[in-house]
């Protein structure tokens, strides 16, 4: 019932885990598959390794609003992570390798590396931050990522999903400058922060951060909505899935399948279980059959 | 969100560990720890050494956070989230209580609600004791170099009283290498164990993965874990995770040097 491919490969549900949350380790990406995933998207891994942000890096929104984080990419290295792909693969789901770099040269070499340990499919983190600086991420840039996408796709040979940031006003453009992926994944985290007014000074170390949970779900659903009417791309829809009708929104706005991240913070590891029986329930209730019944069928024309 | 509570006295309890009382509106378990926020300084994870109406966190200075905290004084403020993680579980029977270092501070107010018991503080010496008058009776020291008490490692100590006494329960908090073999023990005589591990923490909520023991977070998973994870855990004392998320070994962690036991 929950069955769904995406760029050629097939998942058992379309509930993903997300890069960048539980997924540093390969035990605790195993205990995610274990949990239910349909598959598992890796921690973003650079070329060096990288400690990250100093604390706090993370904030808790009040009243369930989301997350703010500036983790700072922290991770061991492409050299360092081939055990921890190897042993994540034993989870039994599909392992897709999330890469960051500074440029198409790092995307590249990260891409091969990560298809020589044994991944599924890449996926390209574009909101990484851009060599010119100002805050700015690669993914805003239309002619960097047509490069990075264009240089990976010709030099590998599992599928790549080009992960595109929402801090863009021209986001249509950007997935039409990454047509050459075989599927996208939207979106990466929304710029903000946040001020402690007791102590009078922003509360991550890094000032800046992305925001994640509920709070973005709008933003996301409506970039899944809009680049799907103007691409026919296949989709992955994230951002502030928190439950079966989430998803459910994510799928009918054109998404094949979901990732999930700042859920497990509300809900917990069973959340990729829990949200499955939702789907169901309400497939059920009714009357549709298959996922794909339901992709894109928001879409007025 | 940050809560601001107001520090209302500060203690002196060893060499570089100081006792921080506050007043607050959480209710937390013996075990469960906080994450303190020093603006513009640092955020770190603290046990709860006091669980009553004044609440205290016992820390010991080690870094740039911790110095800083130990300059606060009464007046002064502390930005806090949590409680957060799992907390200790009272079995029945008689328990052993094995505290090394300020492991000691999470034990605490754990031991001051069990009936049966008898405490093992522990530490390299009379200086780093914590706590020596805090419990009245059936208290056991024991220093490295023998300034106060049995003279070698509390697991010694441990494993001695285990001999003599029929214990159904072990509780302990310390020096990873400590708890492993105090798990090790456990495991060899057949006895319950629950211990509290220390890992690196970034979030402290379960999403960052850096305090990931064996798929386990120690943030929301533990901090206390319980024998039949425990027997399970084949990184304890042995691997851990460098801040990049890098798996290390023993030799690798140089953080653990100075506090092995
Ligand atoms: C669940 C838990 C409960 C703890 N309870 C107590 C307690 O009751 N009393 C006490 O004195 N200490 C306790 N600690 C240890 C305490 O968190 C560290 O000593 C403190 O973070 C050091 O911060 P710093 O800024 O002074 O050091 P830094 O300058 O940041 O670093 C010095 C060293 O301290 C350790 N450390 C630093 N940050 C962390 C961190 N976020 N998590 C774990 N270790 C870290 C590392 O080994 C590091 O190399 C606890 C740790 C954990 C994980
Ligand atoms: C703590 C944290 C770390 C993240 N790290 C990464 C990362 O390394 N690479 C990446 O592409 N996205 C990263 N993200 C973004 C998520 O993958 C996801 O796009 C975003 O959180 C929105 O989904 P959610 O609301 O379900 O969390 C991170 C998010 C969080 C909360
Ligand atoms: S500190 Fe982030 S998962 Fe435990």
């Amino acid at each position: 019932m929950l069955e769904t491919v995406v760029s050629g490969i097939r998942f058992s549900n379309p509930l993903l885990l997300a890069s960048g949350i539980m997924d540093e380790t390969a035990d605790s990406m195993i205990r995610i598959s274990k949990s239910g995933a349909g598959g598992i998207v890796t921690k973003s891994i650079g070329m060096e390794e990288r400690e990250g942000y100093e604390n706090p890096v993370v904030y808790e929104l009040p009243n369930g609003l989301g997350l703010l984080n500036a983790m700072g990419l922290p991770n061991p290295g492409i050299e360092n992570y081939k055990n921890e792909i190897k042993n994540a693969l034993k989870g039994g789901v599909p392992v897709i390798g999330s890469i960051f770099g500074k440029d198409a040269g790092e995307f590249l070499y990260l891409s091969k590396r990560m298809e020589d340990y044994g991944v599924h499919a890449i996926e390209l983190n574009l909101s990484c931050p851009h060599a010119k600086g100002y805050g700015m991420e690669i993914g805003v840039d239309e002619n960097l990522v047509e490069e990075i996408v264009n240089e990976v796709k010709k030099s590998v040979n599992i599928p790549v999903w080009a992960k595109l940031t929402p801090n863009t006003h021209k986001i249509v453009d950007i997935a039409k400058a990454a047509e050459k992926a075989d599927a996208l994944v939207l979106i990466n985290t929304v710029r903000g922060m946040a001020i402690d007014v007791d102590a009078r000074v922003p509360v991550l170390k890094n000032v800046y951060g992305g925001l994640s949970g509920p709070c973005i779900k709008p933003i996301g659903v409506r970039a899944v909505y809009e680049v799907y009417r103007e691409t026919q791309k296949e989709i992955v829809g994230v951002g502030g899935i928190l439950n079966g009708r989430d998803a459910l929104e994510y799928i009918m706005a054109g998404a094949k399948a979901v990732q999930i991240g700042t859920a497990i913070y509300y809900r917990g590891v069973g959340v990729f279980h829990e949200i499955a029986s939702e789907m169901r329930e309400w497939m059920k209730k009714n009357k549709v059959s298959k996922i794909k019944e339901l992709v894109g069928i928001a879409q007025v024309r | 969100m940050y809560r601001v509570v107001e520090i209302e006295e500060v203690r002196d309890e060893a060499k570089d560990v100081k006792t921080f009382f506050f007043r607050d509106t959480s209710n937390p378990q013996p075990g469960q720890f906080y994450m303190i926020w020093i603006p513009q300084v640092d955020e770190f994870p603290m046990s709860i050494s006091y669980i009553g109406e004044l609440k205290g966190f016992t820390v010991k200075k080690i870094g740039k956070g911790t110095t800083k905290m130990h300059s606060l004084q009464k007046g002064d403020k502390l930005w806090l989230r949590g409680p957060y993680g799992k907390g200790f579980k009272i079995e029945e029977g008689k328990a052993l209580v094995v505290g090394g270092g300020t492991g000691m501070a999470t034990l605490a107010p754990l031991a001051e609600m069990l009936g049966n018991k008898d405490i093992i503080i522990a530490a390299k010496s009379e200086d780093e004791i914590i706590f020596r008058n805090r419990f009245k009776e059936n208290v056991f020291f024991a220093t490295d170099d023998g300034s106060l008490g049995f003279k070698g490692f509390a697991t010694k100590l441990a494993e001695r009283m285990i001999e003599e006494d029929d214990y159904k329960i072990i509780y302990t908090c310390g020096p990873e290498m400590m708890i492993r073999k105090m798990v090790d023990i456990a495991k060899e005589r057949k006895i319950k164990i629950q211990a509290s591990l220390e890992r690196y923490m970034k979030c402290g909520i379960g999403i960052c993965d850096s305090c990931t023991i064996n798929g386990y977070r120690v943030c929301v998973d533990g901090p206390v874990f319980s024998e039949e994870i425990l027997f399970s855990m084949d990184d304890l004392g042995r691997r851990w995770r460098a801040k990049s998320g890098k798996s290390i070994s023993k030799e690798e962690n140089h953080d653990i040097g100075e506090k092995s036991q």
